[in-house]
């Protein structure tokens, strides 16, 4: 399975990858924020996006509500510091389909992606 | 500062260090701040928005900080390393966010971290907002939170009340 981490935080990357890595996938692609994510993402075409809320040039949540109106169906979880109600029903309004708050541990993360992965197989 | 604004912080801090670093926190008793100079020589610092305005910092002493960054990085990185000033904001990035969102009732943005490293250097925070320091203890050394906040709503709230009965 491909994932792509988006996160301006290149220590936040390498936790994800590293958990990742453990759950056995390999095919991962960074980007720092937004805009650089939305450059990488029709090339890379990941079954998966793991993405950061607050973020230079390009937050979260403006990358989401890009990145549906052009593919509706990538599974896309939010992980972010951001764990009040209001924004976590923005952000699925937005076209998030799972989310994750930080500080977050390995189990949690690795549940998360399989609740994800098996809604969009079903 | 009403005490809603800082236990947040104090759950928040050890509630990040247990789990991301598997660190336990000691807190100890918060207090009034004096002056802008930083506490320690490592600071992150993150702004908050919104209904509560401010900034809030975490402070390190330089060997306190290394030692925590290569517990949660898993390396030993040196502080003139942009990792390590990566690593020390997303540690105030999640020990800001966990405490925003215990606020009762306030809608909070917070900022992208800034990390200022060397020793007597300064952090400027706003005039007449109190600044309080909760003193912290690990096994991997001291650290600090420091919070100068204000309540927004509540304050454009009286201000109202004030000019309705004016």
């Amino acid at each position: 399975m491909k994932i792509m981490l988006v996160d301006d935080s290149k220590t936040m990357r390498n936790i994800q990858k590293s958990v990742l890595t453990q759950l056995g996938h390999t095919e991962l692609a960074e980007a720092c924020d937004g805009q650089d994510a939305l450059s990488k993402v029709a090339a890379f075409a990941p079954d998966l996006i793991l993405l950061d809320w607050n973020m230079p040039n390009m937050d979260g949540l403006t990358f989401i509500k890009t990145f549906r109106q052009a593919d509706k169906s990538t599974p896309v979880i939010m992980v972010t510091t951001e764990s009040e109600r209001a924004r976590v029903v923005e952000a699925i309004k937005a076209g998030v389909n799972n989310y994750v708050v930080k500080p977050f541990t390995p189990d949690i993360l690795s549940q998360r992606i399989t609740e994800t992965m098996d809604k969009a197989a079903a | 500062m009403d005490a809603a604004y800082i236990t947040p912080f104090m759950q928040s801090i050890q509630n990040v260090f247990a789990t991301m670093l598997q660190l336990q926190v000691q807190v100890g008793e918060p207090k009034v701040k004096s002056g802008h100079q930083a506490t320690f020589d490592v600071s992150g610092i993150i702004g908050m928005s919104g209904d509560v305005v401010g900034s809030v910092v975490l402070s390190f002493p330089t060997d306190s900080a290394e030692r925590i960054v290569a517990l949660f990085t898993g390396e030993s990185i040196s502080t003139d390393n942009a990792d390590f000033a990566d690593a020390v904001g997303e540690l105030v990035n999640m020990v800001a966010g966990g405490a925003k969102g215990r606020f009762e009732g306030r809608k909070v943005s917070i900022s992208c971290p800034n990390v200022v490293i060397g020793s007597d250097h300064t952090v400027t925070s706003q005039k007449a907002v109190p600044c309080i320091v909760i003193p912290c203890d690990t096994d991997c050394g001291e650290m600090c939170i420091e919070i100068c906040i204000q309540d927004r709503k509540t304050q454009n709230a009286q201000a109202a009340e004030a000019s309705a009965t004016a």
